[in-house]
């Protein structure tokens, strides 16, 4: 495995000021005094992806997952730090090297439905980016898309079928084999197979083990379901409200969690071969992003919890070799 | 042998479709004891949510429940009129939904619903009413129950509204509780406290749990059986080790084999080729036969559902492992 980096983010920021609901409209109508909001989705986030690796991104609801892999795949620019793509600043690059970014990072997303365009066909869907792109001549676009639907296990007889005629698993394929068409290097796939029947997304994860080795792909495997990033991914990322609180190798992360955190999610998580176990959950609610607590923002429930926890913001320290972890408890 | 909280013998429930007839549940039948958890578990369309439905007479044309019997500590509960059927519902067995706002009512207040639900099936007073679903959120791991019972459910996180679901579906003390998806929508740590109170309520109350979900890790940490669904009907049921460890159905293994697994990491998963089949103009014979290894002609005809090892059944001509493990 090459150890050049592919992507770098330094001290990533993205916040998003909210709007009041109709909820809250309401509501302050009688007084309630609810006031537009500012969530820091995204609040400080360091991490380096090697070239070829596959790294899984794992944290509950809201912990701003989707908005840093958005980041990432430059669809939103960060509120602040900086994004390197293969050593050059995202937000320098124009003209010829932005469009080349923006070709090589592709994401795929988790309802296919809704990012496929309803009224075109396959063809269109997949051949018409790598035509302007200039990567393939019009004349051979059909050939092209053929055989990109042969890579992700499609007839090509699908060519000329609509969105909506095809199941949820086909359709992620469609989406796969969309954003392979302009030649990406990196793919980052937000929840791609959470919406896929467990027999039909054991299908798609074979699907991404096969073309990561066919086309030296890159992934980041965004999901919230611990099993899927265990047997995918051979990095581990976890975030907790909108920061990273630990970065390790997969088969490290799992005998040996290092963040309270992670070790509640672990230990937590439904398995097929834990029987009529009695859970021992951690306490408390998952603290709202729009206010999240001072310090550590575990604090409120973890186990561990000091003094300092309860101001100071622990930083993302290494641990160990490729291991990084930001909980005070490992200064000793 | 003692009776079964929940007895259901032979369920069917037909959706009348442009394309024609859906047989959603074909001929399904199952019992819970007092206490028990019984994973119901299937991919998506199996009939999961249409069996639960129908099991409370919740089924809207175009779908009909066309066959069966419901039985409730014995009383059979199928068949009633809409007033005796709200009687049952609530009382004697509840459902919990996987979004809990079908449950709740976005404009009113947790006390004042809590609180009629209670009086829809007791003589109680408000007082004592009020206490009584203060204690259930409690119970539910609600911290702060007294201010939650003042709140509006817009006002509550998804996992708080779906444990005030639940304390909902507490609060007359059912004997049976229906519970469809409940935590699919929500985080592994909320996920983990909510399958744990549930687990202690059916422990301390010996409510008998219907508990559906589509995830096989949940089932087998929870529940005490499994049945599996497919295409409308149960295929396999037994024990959760027996059914997980020495499953005998081929979709059985093959939703296992589908499930990524700590041994098997970076390895090749064996998924089930093809997809489920629809449910209009399915023919007769085994289901699964279009993406079954091991099917044969004698697969053309519709195998029943047959104790193969003690406790455990499936309905298949070719199971799997059985030779070994017979007497
Ligand atoms: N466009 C937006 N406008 C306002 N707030 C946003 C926007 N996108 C995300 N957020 C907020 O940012 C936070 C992080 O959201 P994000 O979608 O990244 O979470 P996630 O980890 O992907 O969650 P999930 O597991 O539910 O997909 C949340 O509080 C969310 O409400
Ligand atoms: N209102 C309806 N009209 C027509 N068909 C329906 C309706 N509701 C459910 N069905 C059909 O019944 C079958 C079982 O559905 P369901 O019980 O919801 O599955 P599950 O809960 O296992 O995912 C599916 O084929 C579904 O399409
Ligand atoms: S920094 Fe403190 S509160 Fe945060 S995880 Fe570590 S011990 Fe727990
Ligand atoms: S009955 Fe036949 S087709 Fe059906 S599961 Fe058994 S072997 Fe396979
Ligand atoms: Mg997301
Ligand atoms: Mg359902």
């Amino acid at each position: 495995m090459s150890t050049a980096p592919i992507l770098e983010l330094r001290g990533i920021v993205k916040r998003f000021s909210t709007e009041l609901d109709l909820a809250a409209r309401l509501l302050n109508l009688l007084g309630a005094g609810y006031r537009a909001e500012t969530v820091h989705a995204v609040d400080g986030v360091d991490l380096t992806i090697r070239r070829g690796e596959v790294v899984g991104l794992v944290g509950e609801s809201g912990c701003g997952k989707s908005t840093l892999a958005r980041v990432i795949a430059g669809i939103h620019a960060p509120t602040d730090g900086r994004l390197f793509f293969e050593g050059s600043d995202v937000a320098a690059m124009e003209g010829r090297e932005r469009a080349r970014f923006v070709r090589k990072v592709q994401m795929i997303f988790q309802d296919p439905m809704s990012s496929l365009n309803p009224r075109k066909r396959v063809q269109d869907i997949i051949g018409e980016a790598p035509v302007v792109h200039g990567l393939v001549p019009a004349s051979e676009a059909a050939a092209y898309v053929d055989d990109l639907l042969a890579q992700v296990g499609l007839d090509s007889s699908y060519r000329r079928r609509l969105p909506h005629q095809f199941s949820g698993g086909q359709r992620q394929r469609i989406g796969i084999a969309r954003a392979l068409a302009v030649r990406p290097d990196v793919l980052v796939c937000d929840e791609a197979v959470a919406a896929l029947d467990v027999s039909i997304q054991a299908q798609i994860l074979n699907l991404f083990a096969d073309l990561k080795s066919r086309f030296d792909l890159t992934y980041l495997f965004v999901s919230h379901d611990l099993g899927v990033v265990h047997h995918l991914a051979e990095r581990v990322v976890i975030m907790y409200l909108g920061r990273i609180v630990e970065v390790a190798p997969t088969a490290e992360l799992f005998r040996e969690p290092n963040h309270p955190y992670a070790a509640a999610l672990l230990q937590e998580v439904p398995r097929l071969d834990r029987r009529r176990r009695r859970f021992q959950p951690i306490k408390g609610e998952l603290p709202s992003p729009l206010d999240p607590p001072k310090g550590c923002h575990f604090h409120p429930r973890c186990p561990h919890a000091m003094n300092r926890c309860r101001s100071e913001v622990p930083p993302l320290r290494r641990i160990a070799p490729d291991r990084w972890s930001a909980c005070h408890l490992n200064d000793g | 042998m003692s009776i079964p909280a929940l007895e259901v013998d032979d369920l069917q429930t037909h959706f009348l479709t442009r394309a024609g007839v859906a047989k959603a549940v074909n001929g399904v039948s199952f019992r819970v004891e007092r206490g028990e958890i019984l994973g119901l578990v299937g991919e998506s369309g199996s009939g999961k949510t249409v069996t639960g439905f129908s099991i409370l007479g919740l089924v809207d044309p175009p779908g009909q429940v066309v066959g069966g019997t419901v039985r409730v500590g014995g009383d059979v509960v199928s068949g009633l009129d809409d007033r005796a059927m709200a009687r049952i519902r609530g009382k004697r067995v509840s459902m919990i939904f996987q979004d809990p706002m079908m449950t709740l009512n976005p404009v009113l207040r947790i006390d004042t619903q809590m609180i009629e639900t209670i009086r829809a099936h007791e003589t109680i007073s408000v007082t004592a009413a009020r206490a009584r679903a203060r204690e259930a959120l409690a119970l539910v791991g609600i911290a702060a129950p007294d201010e939650r019972l003042l709140a509006y459910p817009h006002q509550l996180s998804g996992g708080m509204r779906q444990r005030v679901a639940i304390a909902t579906a507490m609060l007359n003390r059912p004997e049976v509780i229906i519970a469809d998806e409940p935590t699919t929508a929500l985080d592994v740590t909320i996920q983990a406290q909510i399958l744990y109170e549930v687990q202690e309520l059916c422990r301390r109350f010996g409510t008998a749990l219907v508990w559906i979900t589509h995830d096989l890790s949940v089932v087998a940490s929870l529940a005490d059986r499994i049945a599996v669904m497919y295409a409308g009907r149960i295929v396999e049921e037994g024990p959760v080790d027996d059914v997980l460890d020495r499953p005998l159905h081929p979709y059985t293994r093959g939703l296992i084999d589908s499930v990524p697994q700590p041994g098997l990491r970076g390895g090749r998963l064996v998924p089930i080729p093809g997809m489920a089949p629809a449910l209009v103009g399915l023919g007769e014979g085994c289901a699964f036969r279009a993406r079954c290894a091991r099917a044969s002609m004698a697969c053309a005809s519709q195998p029943a559902l047959r104790e193969l090892r003690p406790g455990q059944r499936a309905r298949c001509v070719h199971p799997l492992t059985v030779g070994s493990h017979a007497a």
